[in-house]
């Protein structure tokens, strides 16, 4: 099914004044994560972020891992959760976040052909370096999708350049230095890492990596255009607050967020 | 990806590829950190004072140079030239010792106070363990659940040369989530920490690097064949799980007629097993799943047992500069056995793999009255406890 371009629907959002939510979850974790996924889209998010789990995600925390883990052991295979995917009606544009070996593993244009086919239009693959990024940049433009990169606290503004120019969708600028996970907010270096990329892209900002109550949310897009939760949201999963609990959150989330719009 | 080195194992291309393999697949927080270390690398690297230190502590420290031991009795009874480059007798009991010191004095170098390693059987956490308190360096030495628990003394004496055992619980807590976990406190940590990774893998520049350090052993194994035969011998042969001593070794003869021969176990055989794919920062022959989802290597010995094996290996089987083979858990134990009880040397289970396939291939695919230098990269006294276990249960020992 078709949905909405990522980066077009998040620019139209950003130029609407509206602050991006995008929250994280592991595909497959659990029987009703379909339902989860809607039920997020429904409670506020912007765009949402589907983990497909790997053996091995070098970039997570503790908590996105036990995801993973649980979601392996359901059998879960990136071809079944996407077909999956495929059979959701959603106006809420999907960004796959998922490691390289499982996109090599396909093959580049077959696994951006296997995601625009279900409607994914995003894909952030944390462990492809911009030094390592060109073959699948060319693969998922070449099928519309807009292949999401990082920038860290501790990249050079040079770098950070160079990124900028070839980021597509949004730019995830990461909140801390570290993987992801639930973090008190004196941790977070939001202000720092997003003046450094704002003079050279246009792209809309969104922090993540560390942002895990509403009032860390709100003080994130106080300095960048969206926040990125993840584990905060997926430890709710795993303690079984299923999708009403996950919708509840991500309403708190939202409200969190859009009070800041209208205090600006 | 880019085109292949000239020379086989030549200095991998700017982007850290050696031919197909290598690369840098590190999330962008880890990538300031990769760039810093490899210029912190060509820096020290082409500074003569460095190689000075790094020999001079080696040599004092270190004791080496290590010798080669011509094998008597076994040599007779194969038919062929046995010849031993003596790593075990290296301090620490293995040929760790010559990358952790480079890296430790790389790590003062660039003005970085912690150190933090991974460890499978755990020499080479006891080898970082060691570099950093003769240096003054706090270390952390991550450590599968399961291996802290096969290796308790090696985990007693990373503890009382100073370091912090940190052990790891996520995935199969083994070597392979011990680097996944590395990786993970890097990120955090990589302002004032150096990841001092224990093998020729991982990404750019650490197999290059590690190869580089370890290169010490190939350059004098050459020497001293050299010395002993008037040639370079037939076969050089090395055991392999990321690959350091072996990558070491071959750098000393890659040039020369010798037949480069590395040995992975049977249960962790990345290029008779894996294909290409990326774990750990690098492009490699890696064992998983249709998926790409990795799978788990089982050996006899925790230091073989990764899924994955240093880039620069899968060049040069790609190439048909070397050539990989297995042993399998039982012609290891009989390999082990039988240089302890003819050549008065107990060998670890690592380069004890490497025995076995020179035990097996002699007078077949190694012809009689050839010559074979085999990297001896470790001692046994890790490995005892358990080989006696084994033994015993097999009706050998009392």
């Amino acid at each position: 099914m078709s949905r909405p371009r990522l980066e077009d629907r998040l620019r139209e959002r950003v130029a609407a004044k509206r602050k991006l939510l995008i929250p994280y979850v592991m595909a497959g974790q659990s029987e009703d994560w379909l339902e989860t996924v809607q039920a997020i889209a429904d409670a506020g998010a912007d765009a949402i972020e589907i983990g497909l789990p790997f053996s091995d995600p070098i970039m997570d925390g503790p908590v996105i891992q036990e995801a993973a883990v649980l979601s392996l052991e359901r059998g879960t295979t990136p071809q079944s959760v996407l077909n999956e995917l495929g059979r959701l009606e959603l106006d809420t544009p999907l960004v796959v976040m998922t490691y390289f070996n499982l996109v090599y593993r396909a093959g580049l244009d077959r696994f951006a052909g296997r995601l625009q086919e279900v409607g994914v239009t995003g894909c952030i693959i944390p462990d492809l370096s911009l030094e390592e990024f060109s073959g699948w940049e060319k693969a998922a433009e070449r099928v519309g999708i807009d292949p999401v990169l990082l920038v860290a606290p501790s990249t050079s503004a040079e770098r950070a350049k160079a990124i900028c120019e070839r980021s597509r969708g949004f730019l995830y600028a990461v909140g801390r230095m570290g993987v992801t996970g639930e973090r008190d907010d004196a941790s977070l270096e939001v202000g720092a890492v997003v003046s450094k990329v704002r003079p050279f892209t246009s792209l809309p900002v969104c922090v993540g990596v560390g942002v895990s109550t509403p009032e860390q949310a709100a003080a994130v897009v106080k300095v960048a255009d969206g926040a990125i939760v993840g584990s905060a949201l997926v430890r709710r999963l795993l303690e079984g607050g299923g999708p009403e609990g996950a919708a509840t959150f991500i309403g708190e989330l939202r409200s969190a967020i859009d009070s800041v719009t209208f205090d600006a | 990806m880019s085109e292949g080195s000239a020379a086989p194992m030549a200095e991998p291309t700017k982007a850290g590829w050696f031919g197909d393999f290598g690369g840098r697949f590190a999330p962008e927080p880890l990538m300031p950190a990769c760039l810093q270390l490899e210029e912190a690398f060509r820096d020290a690297w082409a500074d003569p004072a460095f190689h000075e230190e790094f020999e001079e502590v080696l040599h004092s420290f270190g004791g080496r140079p290590t010798p080669i031991t011509v094998c008597k009795r076994l040599s007779e009874e194969l038919g062929i030239t046995l010849l031993l480059k003596r790593e075990d007798l290296a301090h620490t009991g293995s040929h760790k010792i010559n990358n952790v010191i480079g890296q430790a004095l790389l790590t003062k170098r660039m003005g970085k106070s912690k150190m933090i390693a991974e460890t499978g059987a755990g020499q080479h956490g006891v080898a970082s363990a060691t570099a950093a308190a003769l240096l003054g360096l706090e270390c952390t030495v991550y450590m599968g659940e399961v291996d802290t628990q096969r290796q308790a003394l090696n985990v007693f004496r990373m503890e009382l040369l100073g370091a912090t055992v940190h052990p790891v619980t996520s995935g199969s807590r083994t070597l392979k989530d011990a680097v996944n976990e590395a990786m993970r406190t890097w990120v955090a940590q990589v302002d004032d920490t150096h990841y001092c990774l224990g093998s020729v893998m991982g990404p750019h520049p650490f197999p290059w690097m590690v190869r580089e350090f370890q290169s010490i052993l190939g350059t004098e194994a050459r020497d001293q064949s050299q010395a002993i035969l008037n040639d370079v011998p037939d076969y050089v042969v090395a055991c392999v799980g990321g690959g350091s001593n072996a990558a070491g070794l071959f750098s000393g003869f890659a040039e020369s007629r010798s037949q480069l021969i590395g040995v992975e176990a049977l249960g962790g055989a990345a290029i008779a097993s894996g294909i290409p794919g990326v774990l750990h920062g690098m492009m490699s022959q890696i064992l998983q799943d249709e998926q790409g989802q990795i799978l788990e290597a089982h050996s006899i010995s925790a230091g073989l047992d990764y899924p994955g094996i240093g880039p620069e290996h899968a060049h040069l089987a790609s190439i048909g500069r070397a050539t990989y083979a297995t042993a399998d858990d039982d012609e290891v134990l009989d390999a082990l056995e039988r240089l302890s009880n003819t050549e008065g040397i107990i060998p670890a289970l690592e380069p004890s793999h490497a025995l076995a396939w020179i035990m097996r291939e002699a007078g077949k695919k190694i012809p009689k009255g050839s010559t074979v230098l085999l990297n001896m990269s470790g001692r046994g006294d890790k490995d005892v406890a358990q080989v006696r276990e084994i033994l015993q249960a097999k009706g050998r020992f009392q």
